[in-house]
């Protein structure tokens, strides 16, 4: 997020878009409730799903699935049009506006219309109401960033806040609503293939040489790695081996059946989790590690805070803490690694990474410091971009709209999007081991709009098959209005009608990211 | 002028316009007591407890929603003030059960406290209510109508922090009131549970409940979602019992999902891996520690021998502290000597 959590109550007009708040970020939908109702702020949702957020929202744009660079620069083009963009704030922090024009002058309320279904009114009323009313800050989620168009939706995003002047103020900016307790860390550690800690690049020559004699090693490869998207379709073909630590890719990948093929192929797979993962089934070694609640260290939030985690209780039989079974592993493999706390570890990241280099455990008891915070006495960044941009200046990006991989067709008529529900997280993992949580929400359901029911004569709770090109299972319907006609919405924690058995693995060509929220399907009454 | 400046019990405080008398008070360490007053709502006055005088009005007023005004004198500890604040506590021990010893809430519980700190004796107790069986709010949360003294923060809170307005306090026919909830809007996020100032509202799930004074408090951060609320983990015998909210003034302000406050059984779930595990023939056998440890490393090592650094990958986690990827990516690089280190953010 380039702003903190709060921030929302600093703005006048909330746009979000691919969230539902509600249930998966519940602490932050509060604050956009207070925005909405104690401070006046105007909140438009942009989502396919009629989710909580509508009731109190005054606009709702209901897109086709997967239109989203479509009516971004629909509103961009009626901004524009309009003569409503912060022209001066344009001309000194940012590039390329005059493509950005070009690229948007077709796309007419009309011509988006056709797109996205909307109706032109409330286009051209969205796009008034966000460029007159600022600051105006925009919250997204999955829901824009899970396309094969996923970066090209977030540039928009970005281009739309920088278009009213919006990024860089308090209650403004873009602001990803991450949805894994630790996303945010694991990237700033160098959890990713071609960055080290802090996004310092693999291959940048200054970045090798300071990694390497820290670390005291010969030399570190400069070639950029692969993603989790791409490590698996090569499994036992160039990959021949996996560590996975605390993840459950046979769950959380999309094309599941693909997944579990190349998982089997592998010559050697060591899983190191806390629970019996249906990943760590197929493993070769299965390492138990520690939870949350056992373990000392840090977590990164959704808005760059890092945060303390401290150990409440001993872990179960012989666990250990994940970190000490890597230093055992490195030490086998000739490499001895010794940290006789976690917070020794965070004295190597502060020494390696300038924008973590002020954040010291003894300045974090408390409270968390948001990064980057460079030194021992800097107090953190909370609003990123605030006089210029990182790198400069901010470029505007001409983009077209494409069209998702997969779209519904004679033999698979309806569009299946997946998500979270409020009461599990993402594969199950934990919520479903407790009876408290299963007690609110037992069983899967997929989400089938009223209308489409009464036509296939689906009655609510009555079981369907739900078959894609790559897969099919049997789930249980929740008859609704909260999906579009020809939508069918559902959640992925469950592993007896695993959605990703259908889902679409094609990837974003930048990010990496298959497209879960937009795949062909068809439903047949279950026998 | 932005600011007015008041005098309370003889103390000179200026603040922001806007602020109450109990704000002001609050601002120099003036301490008036309260029940029903809560930082994030507005003020509910349903307690009588912050009464204060103020001079030129006969009748005391509220703290909690009287505006602090320029030049006026507060006093907030006048024995007629003491008096009316015991004589509301005693008309709320008339009817709430004095079951302290087998209440929850018991150590932490507001009321008690306040009995406590204002010497409340000669309580006249009425016959108790004719004995409901413990009502469900929901399945997760346990409604004691009798210890409940309808301060109406819990309705508030569902309305104004949650926007969900799930509770309503509405009266029995017996003439009572008595909280009742709509199970169709409400989700069980328990922010009723943190704002109760009594044992009205207990916790549904675990059936060892540590009280306050038992359990140790650990501070921390939640596991699920990105938002890293502050929480309490509350440890009995090794076990976490309970969980929390914690202020943080920039994060949750002590407020919790059904998630975060509920989701806490995996952690002592008999699920758990315990041991490590080395499938043989198929089947998982229980190895020790250095046995495991010596496989994958002497694997690692041979395919990396035989097939190069790039055959081997790791998947860091979302799930793991910033220290546990860390030194994840670190093995990765600095021992395996590749860059083949993901997790799974674009899942």
């Amino acid at each position: 997020m380039t702003n903190p959590l709060q921030d929302v109550l600093k703005s006048k007009v909330i746009l979000i878009t691919g969230t539902n708040t509600t249930a998966n970020h519940p602490i932050i939908a509060n604050y956009i409730y207070e925005a909405v109702q104690k401070h006046g702020a105007k909140l438009i949702v942009v989502d396919p799903r009629k989710i909580k957020l509508v009731d109190v929202c005054h606009m709702w744009l209901r897109p086709k699935l997967g239109t989203d660079v479509a009516w971004i620069n629909g509103l961009m083009h009626v901004i524009i049009k309009e003569n409503l963009q912060a022209q001066s704030y344009i001309d000194e922090r940012t590039t390329g506006f005059e493509d950005l024009k070009a690229a948007v002058a077709r796309y007419t309320p009309e011509f988006v219309s056709d797109i996205t279904g909307l109706p032109v009114k409330d286009i051209i009323e969205t796009a008034r109401l966000f460029a007159n009313e600022g600051p105006g800050s925009i919250l997204y989620a999955m829901g824009i960033t899970q396309h094969t168009s996923g970066t090209d939706n977030v540039k928009s995003l970005g281009a739309l806040s920088m278009l009213c002047g919006y990024v860089g103020v308090d209650g403004g900016g873009v602001n990803p609503l991450r949805g894994q307790n630790n996303v945010q860390g694991a990237c700033d550690m160098g959890g990713l293939p071609n960055v080290f800690t802090g996004y310092q690049p693999v291959n940048d020559i200054g970045a090798q040489e300071k990694f390497s004699k820290a670390w005291n090693v010969d030399a570190l490869s400069s070639k950029v790695g692969m993603t989790v998207t791409e490590m698996i379709p090569a499994a036992g073909k160039s990959v021949k081996a996996l560590f996975i630590m605390g993840e459950n890719p046979i769950l959380s990948d999309a094309d599941g059946h693909h997944v579990e093929k190349c998982l089997t192929s592998l010559d050697f797979m060591v899983v190191q989790d806390i629970f019996m993962t249906e990943t760590a089934k197929l493993a070769d070694v299965i390492l138990p590690s520690t939870c949350f609640a056992e373990k000392e260290g840090t977590f990164t939030n959704t808005e760059r805070k890092v945060l303390r985690v401290r150990k409440a209780i001993d872990p179960p039989g012989v666990a250990r803490e994940d970190y000490r079974i890597i230093c055992e592993i490195s030490e086998r493999m000739g490499y001895p690694m010794n940290y006789a706390h976690a917070s020794e570890v965070m004295t190597e990241v502060n020494k390696l990474t300038p924008s973590y280099g002020g954040v010291l455990y003894s300045r974090i008891e408390t409270t968390g410091l948001v990064w980057p915070c460079p030194t021992p006495d800097h107090p953190g960044t909370p609003v990123l971009h605030t006089k210029a941009f990182t790198k400069g200046k901010g470029t505007f990006f001409a983009i077209e709209y494409r069209a998702p991989a997969e779209l519904a067709d004679a033999e698979y008529p309806t569009l299946l999007t997946t998500g979270r529900v409020h009461q599990h997280y993402h594969t199950g993992t934990m919520t479903r081991k407790g009876s408290a949580l299963n007690r609110l929400y037992p069983e899967p359901l997929a989400e089938i709009n009223a209308e489409d029911a009464k036509i296939m004569n689906i009655a609510d709770g009555s079981y369907v098959n739900i078959i894609s090109r790559r897969g099919r299972l049997k789930v249980k319907t929740a008859v609704s209005e909260m999906t579009d006609r020809g939508v069918v919405f559902m959640p992925f924690h469950f592993y007896e009608a695993a959605v990703n058995v259908l889902t679409n693995g094609v990837l974003d060509p930048v990010s990496k990211i298959p497209e879960f929220k937009v795949c062909a399907v068809r439903i047949e009454k279950a026998a | 002028m932005n600011s007015v400046t008041l005098t309370i019990d003889g103390k000179e405080v200026a603040v922001t316009k806007n602020a109450t008398i109990l704000q002001a008070a609050r601002s120099v360490g003036i301490k008036i007591p309260t029940l029903c007053y809560h930082e994030r709502l507005n003020p509910i006055k349903s307690c009588g407890m912050c009464i204060v005088d103020i001079d030129g009005s006969a009748d005391p007023v509220p703290a909690c929603s009287t505006p602090a005004a320029e030049g006026m004198r507060v006093a907030t500890h006048t024995d007629r003030l003491i008096r009316l604040r015991q004589d509301s506590l005693k008309m709320l021990l008339e009817n709430h059960p004095l079951d302290c010893p087998v209440c929850d809430k018991a150590g932490e519980c507001t009321l008690q406290d306040l009995v406590y700190e204002l010497g409340v004796k000669d309580i006249t107790t009425h016959a108790p209510r004719p004995s409901t069986s413990a009502v469900y709010a929901t399945t997760l949360i346990k409604y004691w109508p009798q210890r409940c003294i309808t301060c109406l923060r819990c309705v508030t809170a569902c309305k104004e922090i949650k926007s969900i307005g799930a509770l309503e306090m509405k009266s029995t026919e017996d003439g009572f009131n008595q909280l009742s909830v709509n199970t169709e809007t409400c989700v069980s996020c328990g922010e009723c549970l943190q704002v109760c100032p009594t044992g009205a509202l207990t916790e549904n799930i675990s059936r060892t409940k540590g009280r306050s004074f038992l359990v140790k408090k650990v501070p921390t951060t939640c596991s699920y979602c990105g938002c890293g609320c502050q929480i309490n983990l509350n440890v009995l015998d090794n076990q976490v019992v309970t969980i929390t909210g914690r202020d943080d003034a920039g994060i949750n302000q002590g407020s919790l999902c059904v998630k975060g406050r509920f989701g806490y059984e995996f952690i002592a779930s008999d699920q758990r891996l315990t041991q490590p595990l080395i499938k043989r023939d198929g089947k998982f056998e229980a190895a020790d520690w250095d046995e495991a440890l010596d496989l994958v490393a002497s694997k690692f090592t041979q395919i990396k021998n035989e097939y190069g650094s790039d055959a081997i990958g790791g998947l860091a986690s979302a799930r793991c502290t910033n220290e546990d990827n860390y030194l994840f990516q670190k093995l990765m690089r600095a021992v395996i000597g590749t860059n083949n280190v993901d997790h799974c953010a674009r899942l």
